[in-house]
């Protein structure tokens, strides 16, 4: 049966509803786009920019059209953790169990200038950027920054995963192993 | 009893040489009390006088004078329905303690808490002296003056850790000029 034009035009995603559509493809490329079209936030929400990232997941920025919508207030369920908000000392080991907590793979988004350096908060009880204490993929500019700069984040993030290499790669003997990044 | 003058008079006839001193600014009293008798003048103004509402409790540090430490109180009568407002304060040498009125006010407890917390100063008989703010083990009191505002390095294994905050040569201060925006928002000034 030869293909309508239509049907050639549309981009080579699988569509269970076009039978026989083949895709060819690497299994890091799939795995990457699986990842990145479904990350699931753990909230960490500490401060104000908490209340831009509620902001963000509300219906007139609505993070769903990038797949994290599912805020998942248990770690075990979460796949990146937007820290939100100042750091306190008092906190900061809090925040680093439940990053310890989450399944890898797993990414952090700095979200503001209190999470990514301490802020304006050159103070005793700040802790001077949550990257003191666990690895940053994304920092988010901005007190608070807008909805909108969350979104530019996150989609920052998601061109990094799909760049990654994903676990099948790395069992290949000589693959470089994944940076680890030191507490 | 009506106005805060007359409350002002009535504790000076009280108690009479415990009150070292009233001060009146617009409106406002203020008392400054003889600390031995600090405890039992807040009881007479808790009970006689019918302020029922603790507003404030606070310390402030006078460092390198002596006596270091002094406590503020600022009590408002909700019960008479008149805006009467009290201030009583007194002094503290550094190695004596407080007595806690958080019997008389119950508000006063987590009051009394901060100031301990943030200042180091102790309060007799109070119920739970323990941090409010920070948590237990840290070995510093943030709110002194000779506690550096970039604060100090601490370790409390598996509880908190601190460290130097990085200033940049200085706190960022504003300093009121008709100059520039430069002169007026230093990145920082000298400390002396
Ligand atoms: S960056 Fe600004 S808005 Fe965000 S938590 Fe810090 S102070 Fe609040």
């Amino acid at each position: 049966m030869a293909d309508s034009p239509a049907t050639s035009l549309q981009h080579a995603a699988y569509d269970s509803k076009v039978e026989g559509n083949v895709i060819f493809t690497r299994v890091d490329s799939a795995i990457n786009w699986m990842r990145k079209n479904s990350l699931w936030p753990m909230p960490m929400g500490l401060a104000c920019c908490a209340i831009e990232l509620m902001a963000t997941g509300a219906s007139r920025f609505d993070i769903s059209r990038f797949g994290a919508e599912v805020m998942r207030f248990s770690p075990r369920q979460s796949d990146v953790m937007i820290v939100a908000g100042t750091v306190t000392y008092k906190m900061a080991l809090a925040v680093k169990r439940i990053w310890d907590q989450m399944p890898e793979p797993k990414w952090c988004i700095a979200m503001g200038a209190c999470a990514s350096s301490g802020g304006m908060y050159r103070s005793y009880a700040v802790l001077q950027g949550i990257d003191n204490l666990i690895p940053v993929d994304v920092y988010v500019s901005g007190c608070p920054p807008r909805p909108e700069a969350l979104i530019d984040g996150l989609m920052k993030l998601q061109k990094k995963i799909e760049g990654e290499a994903s676990t099948v790669a790395q069992l290949k003997t000589g693959a470089p192993e994944p940076e680890t990044v030191e507490a | 009893m009506s106005s805060a003058a007359d409350i002002a008079k009535s504790l000076q006839d009280e108690f009479g040489a415990a009150i070292l001193s009233t001060v009146e600014f617009r409106g406002e009293h203020t008392a400054i009390v003889d600390r031995e008798k600090a405890r039992d003048i807040l009881a007479h103004c808790h009970g006689k006088l019918g302020f029922d509402y603790l507003i404030d409790l606070s310390s402030v540090d006078h460092y390198g004078e002596d006596p270091r430490w002094e406590l503020v109180y600022e009590l408002y009568s909700l019960a008479n329905g008149e805006n009467v407002h009290l201030r009583i304060k007194y002094t503290l040498p550094e190695d004596e303690k407080a007595p806690t009125v958080s019997d008389l006010w119950p508000t006063a407890n987590w009051h009394e808490r901060e100031v301990y917390d943030m200042m180091g100063i102790e309060f007799d008989g109070h119920p739970d002296l323990r941090r409010i703010l920070m948590w237990e083990g840290y070995p510093f009191f943030p709110l002194r003056k000779d506690f550096p505002l970039a604060g100090r390095p601490s370790e409390m294994p598996d509880v908190a850790f601190t460290n130097r905050a990085p200033l940049a040569g200085g706190p960022f201060v504003t300093a009121p000029t008709s100059g520039s925006t430069v002169k007026r928002e230093p990145r920082s000034r000298e400390m002396d």
